[in-house]
């Protein structure tokens, strides 16, 4: 009863259940023989036509198909199992229809669902089978509909159309036969791909060449490996081996390309495509696998009972029961009493089923898609932006994001929005960028600057807010010419001129791009290269300048430089790289620029920006023809061609003059650090694993202020061997002992004053450090680490993954940096296999399908980078601070609903049950039911499955803006409080205490008594309907009183439940039905003259109360003693709730006030500058050589996104050659200087002198930035002083518990609040 | 280096509510504004404070306390008389019979108990004959009965059940009234006899109408054919079960009270739910409302004695009863009361020192622990 994933609307995106549809043939097929244009002979092998089916039934198989899968369920099994029992007459204890009730209606409502996806399928089916393509047959183009195409037809795609097979490519109108695709849909890359036909094939230009091609192909048989492909084209006597870059791929776009012809290698369901969509795993959630054990367990617990009772039936049989035989003598099958008990098992086993009733498993999926259904609906995770709304891909995880601990988030495109902006910039000493700090304090927001009015050639995307910069250009200082001037020439960028005026860059990494068009907004705009050249807009005059050399970027380098001649004849070398190798390059001069500059680049390391250096330097014709050769002798040699190359570099770039530094924002998404902030306040550990550099990913790692200057210290790990690694991971152990122990003495020192401070109750309680359980567990304080991929693949492996997990569970957030996709599936998998904790991966490309596919979640950012991430995902949405509200709103409900649920439903069906029990002992085992036969088949389907089905639905213990803001509401799901194998206990221990009252107060009040009439009272009927109706009083009761959020419809369902108890209970004991059916309906009259009985009330009332008294005098109690943050939250919003003031603050006099908060830094002040680290090169090198070999220009008219796919294999290749000499080279050199090997970072700085400016900041920063609600923004001013966000804040910005420091230092005690507002 | 957190921030804060505000954007993606979508449903948010838990428990406690005590003196006014008869004493007037009971024997046993009653018993007096031991509902004696055939259905009547076997057919004859129950109707008669104090005894007059439930004497049992005169010939074809002496249509001269409608079948076909069971046999109806219906003194309970229950070791008993407004005599109800109401009370003291004692903190409560 699982509800499949929903029906994407994509054909690419169906999943199919592979393993029923695969023909048996091709599992023997070891190589493919495609005879192009010969239909005859491809026939013989059968190979897949392109008709694809997804469907798993059509109208005759329907029932027999689904019937059978659906009695794969273990569950719906059991019931039949169960049903076939009662079709015995010497066992069946229940009338046949009261398991064939919920099991027909439980097997109909699936089926009904799988009906309606299937019919989907059919409908996106015959879609895709029915699309048009040209099939060249007999030498004519023909229109044909997908699914007749035949492996070895040729068709013919035109552009933008979808490949409709796997196609090899034979000639397209494109020069040298290139041809370019998008594989968005296959692989979730959106850059386009270059595929080029066998040059052989690709003068078959025309239909009537095409037709006489008469080519073989012999290749690997279907596989689902989308980069490879492997295979060999006979023609006229030659062999031409085939490979990936000859293939077009179903699923791929047609881009830039007029039309091109493919000849089919597989079709349909052999096509990789469909290969690929194999079964996604099946996740289940913990509370379904406690679910699962604890349904083991009743079954135990049934048979445990059932032998009870049986061994109570042979002892009865042969004690009383053959002495009574007299009147009720044995079946004449059942000759012993030891057959009987036999026989009584089993009719016990019935009737005792229902504490697992069948409607459980229903129940639970109908809630679980309520629950996706409310995410589906909820506005604020709505992106209007993209205009995307979250969408629950998996429908029956919602309770586990309650329950996350750990999640894994990849950097770009989810923590950022991959858009880099130019934000600030030093020139000769000067900071430009800073944001007036007036305007700030004036509220106003600050207005970017407008450059199109004297820029006609400006970009609008620039946000630039200091006009000072514009004016020094304006006025032409000669240095700020320099500056852009370089930035408009060293770069690797292409320019497009799509229409007139409108310059369109192609930039291979976003930074570049974001400089460049800083640039050309400052006015010196690029407009064109060619391999020799470079044309800017110098201030509105074009200047073409001579491209002499490009000294390429490498990740050793870290620079690049362009040596021009300007139209003067000056030849001059523009370098810009990251500061620390372009500062040791510097003219000695340079020195107190230097220092200046450096101070610049701190301050903007510390705000997470990434910075780059810039400098020049004028070479002689001279010296330039000196090193010319050089450079060219370097470029020719052949051994050692890249070593002797970066010498040459190294040779120019010397004697530097610094220009300046360029600050550049790697824009984060909305809201991501406050988000990151709440995630973490909720205990969740929060790891990012990116492809990126290990300074890249600190850098946002600050700026998303996961890693900031208050945790205790920052510890990289990067080495390169296993001992290393070890090393380095037991040395941050240590470290990370001894700083606790240090703040242990500290705290020690400080003595118990400080502990009584802190008893205002608003901060961690002071632990008693003398009784450290374990040396880790002891650990106090805030680490983080950052790993590198290679370190990674070392702490990976089975003899350290205990030590790196033992590390890493101490740290408050971890960085994996250049880790490949298996690897982030693997530190999930760990995670996974030594914490038990429940894991979220959150990403939005292909490279993360992996880990999104691993992870108990997987998250998808949908509308960014295609679809991959997306279809694979369970959750997917735009932005990637929904997640707050997705795991600390939606997730903490639906795991609270779903506990909340699940404990009433054991209660409920143990208090219903176990009744009958209790009564064997009294009807000699027989297994006579209490009830009638229509109550124990309705009750779990009409009587009491609404109103907890409202409450599973609709339970709210706190509004979602109180669970924002009080983040520690999410950890009972972490620490699985809610239900867990004791809650269970406690709730069936509830239902049998029930279940005992239920059954012992009638019999105690009802064997004496008699009607007011005289009539005796302790018939069956009577017996059976005053317990059943206390049963439903008494349920009902309880459900009202878990239900904490009654909404109409809860109102509707729990008096309804009674209404339609009463009215099926009069209908059913009524003289019509009777008059039908006698033999069926044979308790006429026991309603109306049971419940006339003032007995029988006084006995439910009674059984009710005692019911239902302890159990709301244990909830007090708990409420009282030991209450629950939810609780007091609660509370606290009770009592405001009823002294509510129009725009009252929430809860006055428990935060903290904002001023008092100050003493935390907020980054820049206490960020040293030792760790300054971005810079602004995330490219690849290999483009200098691609400009300059000018290899590029021809195709400069296609609109590429990237450069990498578009060149010829050749040049890929001895890209890719580079790509991995650079990996192998990094190794050798010693990581980058600024994050020091297991050094502390920083003290945490609480110079008091500082105070004042921050806490007016931060007060500034408290009104206007979490207060959701307009009431609260409004509060005057002398309220929200005491506002209970400050809580939040206070770890938004100290992250530390600085509410202990904050308190030692200015001990805000509650008295003095008070004293405060009351002034 | 503010400015990036900062403007983040207003738009995280401000987003939201904006976008939901501003629904003028009507996008099909877009999720409706509803309270019902939102989940902002307006809820009433009972929580158990002690302004609600503490009167609750002492309102129980309130009103339990005198409705038990009601009940408890109710209860304790109304007169009950019980003598068991089975005779398993040897001393006991019934002990032969007991002892020689033989399902073949013709004669029946007779057998007289005298008792006194030390106080009048005013009113109707309820007169009920007791079983123990007796497994009325055990799951295959329940079931084995047709109540088709029992409301008169004619097919039904000569075509019992499969539910009734193995006493459906006796000799291939269809049996009237089919099943386990009807054949183990108790048929023990009982006759109530006053002993004057000149000894002489004055029958006390038994009422056998009015037993049973209305809807079982008016809907539930019907006589084959309607409940006309010639019940002989309704029964024609069918047989009795195999324990009785006598036909269904021979249980009482009273055509109103004779075959399926007997009361007394009637009573016995409503089966008990537990083992031990009284049913209601006779009613002794006040005749004036000078003297009591039974006045203090000696009796004679006469007892024809046809009903085995030596082999399960069964008990009978002869019940005398007043009733209330609350029916016949019930302690238990009344002490549950008076205790439940107690305990209820005294948990809402205790409830309230400890609310007093500890309950400050959740007044003031740490939120951010």
């Amino acid at each position: 009863m699982t509800i499949a994933k929903d029906i994407p609307d994509k054909w690419l995106s169906i999943v199919l259940p592979l393993q029923r549809k695969k023909r048996p043939d091709n599992c023997g097929e070891e190589e493919r023989k495609v005879h192009a244009n010969v239909r005859e002979y491809n026939e013989k092998f059968q190979y897949a036509s392109n008709c694809i089916v997804t469907s798993k039934y059509n109208i005759i198989t329907f029932l027999p198909v689904n019937l059978f899968e659906q009695f794969q369920e273990v569950a719906n099994t059991y019931f039949l199992f169960l049903l076939i029992l009662q079709l015995i007459p010497q066992i069946s204890s229940l009338s046949w229809f009261t398991t064939i009730v919920p099991l027909v209606l439980v097997l109909s409502i699936t089926a009904v669902k799988d009906a309606t996806d299937d019919y989907f399928r059919h409908k996106s089916d015959n879609q895709v089978n029915n699309r048009q393509s040209q099939v060249l047959l007999n030498g004519i183009l023909q229109n044909e509909k997908w699914m007749n195409v035949r492996v070895g037809d040729i068709i013919k795609l035109e552009n933008n159309q979808f490949v409709a097979a796997d196609l090899l490519l034979l000639s397209s109108t494109e020069p040298h036969g290139l041809c370019y695709i998008e594989t968005a849909e296959l692989d979730g890359e959106t850059n386009m791909k270059v595929r080029q036909s066998l040059s052989v094939t690709s003068e078959l230009g025309d239909p009537d060449k095409l037709a006489q091609f008469d080519g073989e192909v012999v290749c690997e048989p279907p596989n689902n490996k989308l980069d490879r492909f492997s295979g060999t084209l006979y023609w006229r006597d030659c062999k031409y081996p085939l490979s990936n870059q000859n293939m077009l791929l179903r699923g791929c776009v047609l881009r830039n390309t007029e039309s091109c012809y493919g000849l089919v290698i597989f079709a349909g369901p052999d096509t990789k495509l469909m290969q690929n969509s194999g079964c996604t795993k099946f996740k289940r959630t913990s509370i379904d696998r406690l679910m699962n054990t604890l349904v083991l367990w009743i079954f135990g617990f049934l048979v445990c009972m059932g032998v009870i009772l049986a061994i109570g039936n042979a002892v009865w049989e042969r004690k009383a029961g053959s002495l009574f035989q007299n009147f009720l003598p044995w079946d004449p099958s059942v000759n012993n009493f030891l057959f009987s008990a036999f026989l009584s098992f089993w009719s016990y086993v019935i009737i005792l089923n229902t504490v697992v009733p069948i409607s459980l498993y229903v129940s639970v999926e109908v809630i679980r898609l309520g629950h996706s259904y409310f995410i589906n609906w909820d506005r604020k995770m709505y992106c209007s932006h993209s205009n995307t709304a979250a969408e629950v891909r998996t429908t029956t995880l919602n309770e586990e994001l309650g329950q996350v601990e750990y999640i894994f988030s990849d950097k770009t495109g989810t923590l950022t929005q991959n858009i880099m902006s130019f934000n600030k910039c030093s020139i000769n000493g000067h900071a430009y960028g800073e944001i007036n700090h007036t305007i700030r304090a004036q509220g106003k927001k600050a207005e970017p600057l407008d450059f199109s009015s004297w820029n006609p050639l400006a970009d609008g995307g620039l946000c630039f807010y200091d006009g000072s910069l514009l004016e020094a250009v304006k006025t032409g200082d000669l240095v700020a010419h320099e500056f852009f001037r370089l930035l408009s020439l060293c770069h690797t960028v292409m320019s497009e001129e799509k229409t007139e005026g409108a310059l369109v860059y192609k930039a291979q990494s976003p930074d570049e791009g974001a400089l460049v068009t800083a640039a050309r907004n400052f006015g010196f705009v690029f407009c064109s290269r060619t391999p020799g050249t470079v044309t800017v807009h110098e201030l509105g005059r074009p200047v073409t300048y001579t491209l002499l050399a490009i000294l390429d970027f490498n990740n050793i380098r870290k620079r690049m430089s362009v040596i021009v001649r300007n139209p003067e004849g000056r030849i001059r070398l523009y370098c810009k790289g990251a500061d620390t190798v372009l500062f040791d390059r510097l003219h000695p001069c340079n020195h107190e620029l230097m220092n200046i500059t450096t101070n610049h680049l701190n301050e903007y390391a510390s705000d997470g920006l990434r910075t780059l250096a810039l400098a020049y330097r004028d070479l002689t014709e001279d010296e330039w023809e000196e090193w010319a050769e050089l450079y060219r002798g370097a470029g020719r040699t052949v051994d050692f061609r890249e070593d002797r190359l970066a010498a040459a570099y190294e040779e120019i770039e010397q004697d530097m003059m610094l220009l300046g530094a360029t600050a550049i924002e790697d824009k984060l998404q909305e809201g991501v650090p406050e988000t990151i902030a709440i995630l973490s306040l909720a205990n969740i550990k929060i790891w990012v694993l990116t492809g990126d550099k290990q300074e890249t990913a600190v850098n946002i790692g600050y700026s998303c202020k996961m890693l900031t200057d208050d945790m205790t210290e920052i510890f990289i790990i990067n080495g390169h061997t296993v001992q290393g690694v070890r090393e380095e991971l037991r040395r941050s152990r240590e470290r990370m002992v001894a700083n606790s122990r240090d703040a242990m003495k500290e705290e020690e020192t400080q003595g118990l004053g400080k502990a009584c401070s802190l008893g205002n109750g608003f901060s961690e309680k002071p632990k008693n450090p003398t009784s450290p359980t374990s040396l880790l567990e002891s650990i106090s304080g805030e680490f983080a680490l950052v790993i590198s991929g290679h370190s990674l693949a070392h702490a990976l492996e089975a003899d350290m993954e205990y030590e790196f997990v033992e590390t890493v569970s101490v740290c408050k957030a971890v960085i994996c940096c250049r880790v490949t996709p298996l690897q982030k599936a693997l530190v999930i998998e760990l995670i996974k296999r030594h914490k038990k904790a429940v894991t979220l991966a959150i990403g939005d490309g292909a490279n993360d399908v992996s880990m999104i596919k691993t992870a108990h979640i997987g998250v998808g950012i949908s509308g960014q980078e295609g679809i991959q991430a997306v279809l694979a995902s369970d959750y997917s949405f735009a932005q990637f601070r929904f997640l707050q509200r997705l795991l600390l709103v939606h997730g903490r409900w639906s795991y609270l609903r779903m506990c909340r649920f699940l404990c009433y439903f054991f209660y409920k069906n143990f208090a219903f049950t176990m009744v009958h029990f209790w009564f064997g002992f009294f009807c000699g085992f027989s297994a006579q039911t209490v009830y009638d036969q229509y109550f124990i088949t309705l009750y779990n389907i009409v009587y009491t499955s609404l109103p907890v089905l409202a409450m599973g639905i609709f339970d709210q213990d706190v509004p979602e803006q109180r669970s924002l803001e009080y983040p520690k509401l999410y950890e009972p799901g972490q620490l699985n409080l809610l239900f867990n194998k004791r809650e269970f206990f406690i709730c069936i221990t509830q239902g049998i205490y029930t279940s005992v009252v239920l059954f012992f107060v009638p019999y105690s009040v009802l064997s004496h008594a008699t009607q007011s009439n005289g009539i005796a009272l302790a018939d069956y009927q009577t017996f059976a309907v005053t317990t059943a109706t206390a049963l439903v009083i008494v349920v009902s009761v309880q459900i009202a009183l878990d239900t904490g959020y009654w909404t109409a419809i809860n109102h509707f369902f729990v008096w309804g439940s009674l209404g339609s108890y009463f009215t099926i209970l009069f209908v059913l004991h009524s003289d019509i039905l009777f008059s039908l059916f006698p033999q069926q309906f044979n308790f006429l009259g026991s309603a109306q003259n049971t419940l006339k009985q003032p007995v029988v009330w006084l006995t439910i009332a009674l059984a009710t109360v005692i019911c239902i008294a302890p159990v709301l005098a244990f909830r007090f109690l708990k409420v009282e003693l030991k209450p629950q943050l939810s609780d007091t939250v609660r509370y606290t919003q009770l009592v405001h709730q009823k002294k509510r003031k129009p725009g009252g603050c929430v809860s006055r006099g428990m935060g903290v006030d904002g001023g008092e908060m100050g003493g935390v830094s907020l980054g820049r002040l206490g960020r040293s500058g030792s760790h300054r680290s971005g810079y602004a090169f995330a490219h690849q090198e290999g483009f200098g050589e691609l400009i300059t070999s000018g290899k590029n220009m021809r195709l400069s008219s296609l609109a590429l996104a990237t450069f990498a796919s578009r060149h010829s294999a050749s040049w890929i290749d001895t890209l890719r050659k580079k790509k991995h000499g650079n990996i192998q080279n990094t190794p050798s050199t010693p990581p980058a200087p600024p994050l020091s090997n297991s050094s502390s970072l920083n003290a945490p700085q609480d110079t008091p002198s500082e105070e004042p400016r921050q806490h007016c900041e931060l007060g500034g920063f408290q009104s206007d930035s979490l207060n959701e609600g307009p009431d609260l923004k409004n509060s005057p001013e002398g309220e929200t002083g005491g506002c209970s966000l400050g809580a939040l804040q206070e770890v938004l910005f100290g992250w530390r518990g600085s509410g202990a420091r904050v308190s030692s230092a200015s001990s805000p005690g509650p008295s003095d609040i008070a004293e405060e507002t009351s002034q | 280096m503010m400015a990036s957190s900062y403007s983040a921030k207003e738009e995280d804060g401000h987003h939201p509510g904006a976008s939901g505000a501003g629904g003028a954007a009507a996008n099909g993606r877009k999720p409706d504004n509803t309270a019902f979508k939102q989940q902002r449903l307006p809820a009433w948010q009972p929580i158990l404070t002690a302004g609600t838990v503490l009167p609750a428990f002492f309102a129980i406690g309130l009103i339990f306390i005198p409705i038990g005590i009601g009940l408890y003196v109710t209860s304790n006014n109304i007169k009950e008389f019980e003598i068991d008869y089975t005779g398993t004493d040897t001393s006991s007037p019934c002990f032969s019979c007991y002892q020689n009971f033989s399902w073949n024997s013709t004669l029946p046993c007779k057998c007289s108990l005298p008792f006194s009653l030390d106080q009048p018993f005013e009113s109707n007096v309820f007169m009920y004959y007791g079983l123990s031991n007796f497994y009325q509902n055990h799951r295959r004696y329940v079931k084995s009965r047709d109540d088709s055939h029992l409301n008169g259905n004619l097919y039904s009547l000569t075509h019992p059940s499969k539910e009734c076997e193995p006493y459906a057919h006796r000799d291939n004859v269809p049996v009237a009234p089919c099943g386990a129950i009807a054949n183990s109707m108790f048929n023990d008669t009982m006759e109530l006899f006053f002993v004057h104090p000149n000894e002489t005894r004055s029958q006390i007059p038994l009422k056998r109408k009015g037993i049973a439930w209305w809807t079982d004497k008016h809907v539930k049992f019907r006589n084959p054919g309607g409940n006309g005169d010639n019940l002989t010939a309704a029964f024609q074809g069918t047989t009795y079960p195999v324990n009785w002496h006598k036909p269904v249509y021979e249980l009482d001269a009273d055509p109103e009270n004779n075959g399926f409608i007997n009361e007394d079948f009637i009573v016995w076909m409503r089966t008990a739910a537990l083992p031990t069971f009284r049913k209601l046999y006779r009613i002794i109806e006040k005749k004036s409302s000078m003297t009591p219906t039974l006045p203090s003194g000696n009796y004679t309970l006469e007892v024809t004695y046809n009903y085995p229950v030596h082999s399960f070791d069964g008990r009978k008993r002869m019940i005398l009863s007043t009733i209330s407004w609350m029916g016949g005599k019930n302690p238990f109800l009344g002490i549950a009361y008076i205790t439940v109401g107690s305990v209820c009370f005294f948990l809402g003291v205790v409830l309230l020192l400890i609310h007093h004692k500890y309950g400050n903190r959740s007044s003031s409560p740490d939120i951010a622990s």
